[in-house]
C-alpha cells in the first residue's frame, strides 16, 4: 500500500513536456522527420560535425564518435574555467581551443545547426543533470531568478509557469516552461533558436531587460530548469507554436 | 501610492470635485482591448465578441461597473498589488519598486492617468453579467 502511494505522489510530481500541450498537428510535425523544420539545421549540423576546420585541422568527428547522452546532463560544471558551461558553450570551447577556428556567435546557423545535431542523439533520454555540488550555487541562483518578480509587469517566470501552467495567457496557452526540446524550431521565429532565445522572449514579455547572450543569469536560469524537468525526454529539435 | 497621498487626494475630492478628467469610454475601450497598450485581456474575458483568444487567468470583465465604484476601478488599475502583494495584475500606475525594467519602459506607468481614467469610464458602462 505504501508503495503505490508513493508511486502515485510521484506520478503527480511528473514534469509535463510543453509538447503535450500542442496541437495534433504540431505534435505530429514534431515527431515525423520529414515534416519537422529543424531538420534541415540537423543536416548542416551533421556536415559541420564532419569539416576539418581551423589551424588545427580537426573535424569534430575526428575527436568524436557518438555523443548520445550529452545533451541529457548539460549544462555542466567546466574545470578550465571553473563555471557552469551549456551545450553550445562546450561546441564553442571545442571550436576554439581544439580546433583553434574562428569563433561561433551564439545564436548564429553554424552554432544552432551544430548544437542541434549533438542535442538529437539524446532524443528520448530522459534529462539527468549532474549532481556535481559545485553545480549548485549556480542552480540556487537560478531558481532565485525564476522566482523574481521583473520588469514594467512584474511577473515572475514562477507566476507563470508554476503557477498558472495549463491556463491562457490571451492565445497562449501557457506551458510549464520546460528546457527538453532546444535547440528548437519555433512557427513564430520561422527559425531554429536555442533555449536562451526563449527565455529573452519571456523577458521581454514582460517588459524586462534581458542580458547578453551567454551571459551567467541564463546559465544559472538554464541548470535551474534542467533540475525541474529532470526525468523529462530529450525531444530536440521540438517544434512549437 | 503611499497612504499619505491617499489622504491628500481623498481630502482634495471633497474640496475640489474630482480632479480627474472626465475619462472617455470608447477611449478606454480602444485600450481594454489593445493587446499592447492595456493588456488586460492577456489575462481577463469580457462582453468583446469580436476579440478572440481572451486570457482566463483573472475573472471575466463583464459586469465589473456594477460590482464595482469608480473610486474602487480606479484603485484597481492604478494599483492592484497595493490591494493584494501577491496579485499578478500589474499596479498600471506604479513606476516604483519594480526591477529589471526594460529602457523603453523605464520610470513610466502602463498608463497614463488620463488614459486610466478612459478604462474606468469604459467599466463603468459594462453593468449586464
Ligand atoms: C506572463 C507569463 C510568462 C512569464 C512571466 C514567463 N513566461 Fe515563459 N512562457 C510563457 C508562454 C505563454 C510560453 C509559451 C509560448 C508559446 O509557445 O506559445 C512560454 C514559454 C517558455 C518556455 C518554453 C517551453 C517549451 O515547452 O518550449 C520556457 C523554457 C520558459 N517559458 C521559461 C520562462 C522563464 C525562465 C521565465 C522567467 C525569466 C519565463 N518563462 C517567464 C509565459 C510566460
Ligand atoms: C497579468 C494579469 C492581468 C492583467 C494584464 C490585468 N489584470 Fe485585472 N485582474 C487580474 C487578476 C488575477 C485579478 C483578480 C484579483 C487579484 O488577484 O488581484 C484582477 C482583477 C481585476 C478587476 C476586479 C475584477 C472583479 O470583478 O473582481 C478588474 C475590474 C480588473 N482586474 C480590470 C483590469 C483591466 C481594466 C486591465 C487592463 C487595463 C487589467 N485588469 C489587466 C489580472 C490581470
Amino acid at each position: 500500500m505504501r508503495w503505490l502511494l508513493l508511486l502515485l505522489g510521484m506520478a503527480a510530481a511528473q514534469p509535463r513536456s510543453g509538447t503535450q500541450d500542442m496541437s495534433r498537428e504540431l505534435q505530429a510535425m514534431q515527431a515525423d522527420d520529414s515534416a519537422n523544420p529543424g531538420m534541415l539545421w540537423m543536416q548542416e549540423g551533421e556536415a559541420l560535425f564532419q569539416r576539418r576546420e581551423g589551424l588545427a585541422g580537426k573535424a569534430c568527428a575526428d575527436c568524436h564518435a557518438s555523443l548520445a547522452g550529452v545533451a541529457a546532463r548539460y549544462p555542466a560544471w567546466d574545470p578550465a574555467t571553473a563555471a557552469p558551461i551549456d551545450l553550445a558553450g562546450r561546441i564553442q570551447q571545442c571550436r576554439a581551443e581544439r580546433q583553434q577556428a574562428a569563433p561561433l556567435p551564439r545564436e548564429s546557423e553554424p552554432l544552432l545547426a551544430l548544437t542541434v545535431f549533438v542535442a538529437r542523439q539524446s532524443r528520448g533520454m530522459a534529462l539527468a543533470p549532474p549532481a556535481d555540488p559545485r553545480l549548485a550555487p549556480a542552480r540556487a541562483r537560478g531558481e532565485a531568478l525564476f522566482r523574481q518578480r521583473r520588469g514594467q509587469l512584474n511577473l515572475s517566470c514562477a507566476q507563470c509557469h508554476e503557477e498558472r501552467a495549463g491556463l491562457r495567457l490571451g492565445s497562449a496557452l501557457i506551458p510549464e516552461g520546460h528546457a527538453n526540446g532546444y535547440p528548437q524550431y519555433r512557427l513564430e521565429w520561422q527559425a531554429l533558436g536555442s533555449l536562451q532565445r526563449r527565455l529573452r522572449n519571456c523577458m521581454v514579455g514582460v517588459r524586462a531587460t534581458a542580458p547578453a547572450y551567454g551571459a551567467a543569469e541564463y546559465l544559472e536560469l538554464e541548470l535551474f530548469l534542467a533540475q525541474r524537468g529532470a526525468g523529462l525526454p530529450v525531444e530536440a529539435p521540438a517544434v512549437r507554436p | 501610492m503611499t497612504s499619505s497621498a491617499r489622504a491628500v487626494l481623498a481630502l482634495a475630492l471633497l474640496v475640489a470635485g474630482p480632479a480627474w478628467a472626465q475619462g472617455d469610454a470608447a477611449r478606454g475601450r480602444a485600450i481594454v482591448t489593445n493587446r499592447q497598450k492595456g493588456l488586460c485581456l492577456l489575462c481577463h474575458s469580457g462582453p468583446f465578441p469580436e476579440e478572440r483568444f481572451q486570457g482566463n487567468l483573472a475573472p471575466s470583465l463583464a459586469g465589473a461597473g456594477r460590482r464595482w465604484t469608480a473610486a474602487a476601478l480606479r484603485a484597481r488599475i492604478t494599483d492592484s498589488q497595493g490591494l493584494n502583494p501577491g496579485s499578478i495584475m500589474p499596479s498600471y500606475g506604479a513606476v516604483q519598486g519594480l526591477r529589471d525594467v526594460a529602457p523603453a519602459f523605464r520610470d513610466k506607468p502602463i498608463l497614463t492617468e488620463a488614459e486610466i481614467e478612459d478604462v474606468v469610464a469604459f467599466l463603468l458602462t459594462l453593468d449586464d453579467e
